[in-house]
């Protein structure tokens, strides 16, 4: 065990076990106002790390992801992303919401969404230079968006939406992405690319915050959180994902 | 070709014989152009009824500052600021759905404007002014201000077109790519104030919010990039300044009326036209792939 330990941290030059946390949380209270959803939560997740956040509607994922995207402030304990308080770091930190906004009168292409993931570098006033726009077109490519580049939001189908907003994610070249729910309403294709994309992400250090009902998602993971207005499990997948935890945060046992 | 121009002449004959006609179109175009950059981000981050509110809540100060003999854009100003607050506190703190509250506070602010007006002597002139503006009567002062108030509004479109195109597709999207979303959705606001109260000498209260709206909309119909839109609705407008005019010089309506209903014309005609292209848009979807490979 203790010679596992210095391998490891011999052959990666940034070890995992003693490098500051990109994200850490210490008895953590997540929720809405003052009513929390989840209590007591404790995690560090290290550069490079995928944490998957796995539960049912309502089982605080969602709360825990805006929490550390800045959006709703945390009820008690400490949390802290990038050294900072959370959403005070926005070139560095990305956030997938859940269900995108996809308006009907908005007149926006494809390309003009994902632009718009490089807003938080440009600021107010820095015009997009040509290393921008090679960055959205890139972005695009990987999540299958380019295709339908020039075409307004309003009449893209769903997949193709979510396509849009992840590119747009990808287009800020965070340190840090939290994605709620970033495979709802695509084919197969459509997941297989979002599982590429967190893989080259994490190979260049990003590290990945993932919330999801599908069990499915968790088998690459670091680390799987299982939620139920509580935290029922917290551990590597093969640990966590045990049948009584699975049934205890879906009320049955999901095949896998 | 004399009698083909002469056939033209009542296109702009009352422009080039009437001073004051000429001071009208003048008038109406740039209040115009400052709805069409107002109204683009009005209409896309879903603000119309504020933006009705915003226009209504500015009578009672007109109405006040008329009472008191002070010039009438103190009192929209003034209107404005608490029509503003109230708005910003309805949509924050009231539990009531915002669209209740808000449609209260601007009955409740109408209503006290008429209240106050009708002690005035000349009440129906005054509260006919304030409606509905005296769109014959600009001057080249009131030219000057209208281009005052064009260089505000455009110069606050300027600094803030990135944040306020992100609102419009979501404040959490503003929020985290670091934009204040309070401070930006007040600056939101004062835009509107400041076309409001810079345009309703010239139509009226109760019509720009039309020319802020409609040709907006119109322009949200027919582009798909947010500056062609601007500049869509900018060209409906005038167009619409143009012919409401037209039709008020040869009919003997309204001018101010005119115009508004010209702008909404042109949107229902627009909006019908491209039906069929937004149900083919619709339609063609699933053989987007085939088209892109």
């Amino acid at each position: 065990m203790v010679i596992e330990n210095y391998l490891i941290s011999t052959s990666t030059p940034t070890d995992m076990s003693t490098s500051t946390p990109t994200i850490s949380a210490t008895h953590l209270d997540v929720g809405h106002g003052v009513h929390s959803v989840v209590r007591d939560i404790s995690l560090q997740v290290h550069a490079g790390e995928l944490v998957v956040l796995i539960g049912t509607n309502g089982s605080g994922k969602s709360t825990l992801l805006k929490t550390m995207a800045g959006m709703i402030p945390s009820l008690y304990g400490e949390i802290a992303v990038l050294e900072r308080r959370p959403g005070s770091a926005p070139r560095r930190v990305a956030y997938l919401p859940q269900h995108p906004v996809s308006s009907h009168t908005l007149p926006l292409r494809a390309r003009d969404i994902v632009a718009m993931g490089r807003y938080a570098h440009l600021g107010l006033f820095r015009r997009a230079t040509s290393t921008d726009r090679s960055i959205v077109t890139e972005a695009m490519q990987r999540t299958g968006a380019v295709e339908f580049e020039h075409q307004p939001l309003r009449e893209l189908s769903g997949g193709q939406q979510q396509r849009t907003h992840l590119a747009q994610v990808l287009a800020r070249q965070a340190e840090v992405l939290l994605l709620d729910e970033p495979t709802a309403g695509l084919d197969l294709s459509g997941k297989r690319a979002v599982a590429d994309v967190i893989a080259s992400e994490r190979a260049r250090g990003v590290t990945v915050v993932l919330a999801t009902h599908d069990l499915h998602d968790a088998e690459s993971a670091t680390a799987v959180m299982l939620l139920a207005q509580r935290v029922v499990a917290y551990g590597p997948p093969a640990q966590a994902l045990s049948d009584a935890n699975v049934r205890e945060c879906f009320g049955f046992t999901q095949p896998h | 070709m004399t009698a083909s121009l002469a056939l033209l002449n009542p296109l702009w004959e009352p422009f080039s014989r009437n001073e004051f006609l000429r001071n009208a179109l003048l008038g109406s175009t740039l209040v115009a152009i400052i709805c069409a950059i107002a109204g683009t981000y009005v209409v896309l981050r879903g603000l119309s009824f504020i933006g009705d509110a915003l226009a209504h809540g500015v009578i009672p100060g007109i109405a006040i500052a008329l009472l008191f003999g002070v010039p009438g854009v103190v009192g929209a100003a003034l209107g404005a600021l608490v029509m503003m607050g109230g708005v910003s506190l309805v949509t924050s703190r009231v539990r009531l759905s915002s669209d209740t509250a808000i449609g209260l506070l601007f009955v409740g602010m109408l209503s006290l404007g008429v209240i106050i007006t009708s002690r005035s002597t000349s009440f129906v002139g005054d509260i006919t002014r304030i409606l509905f503006g005296e769109l014959l009567g600009v001057s080249s002062t009131d030219l000057a201000w209208q281009v005052v108030v064009l260089v505000v509004v455009a110069s606050m479109a300027v600094v803030a077109h990135r944040p306020f195109v992100l609102m419009s597709l979501d404040d959490g999207l503003a929020r985290t790519s670091g934009f204040s979303v309070r401070f930006f959705h007040s600056l939101m606001l004062a835009m509107v104030a400041v076309a409001v109260v810079g345009s309703f000498q010239l139509v009226g209260t109760l019509l720009v919010l039309g020319l802020l709206i409609a040709p907006a909309a119109t322009g949200a119909l027919l582009t798909r990039r947010v500056s062609t839109m601007m500049l869509a609705a900018t060209g409906f407008g005038v167009l619409s300044s143009y012919l409401g005019l037209l039709t008020s010089y040869h009919l003997d309506v309204a001018a101010g009326a005119s115009i508004v209903f010209t702008s909404v014309y042109l949107f229902v005609l627009v909006a019908i036209l491209t039906i069929p292209r937004r149900l083919r848009g619709h339609r063609e979807l699933p053989h987007q792939h085939e088209h892109t490979h």
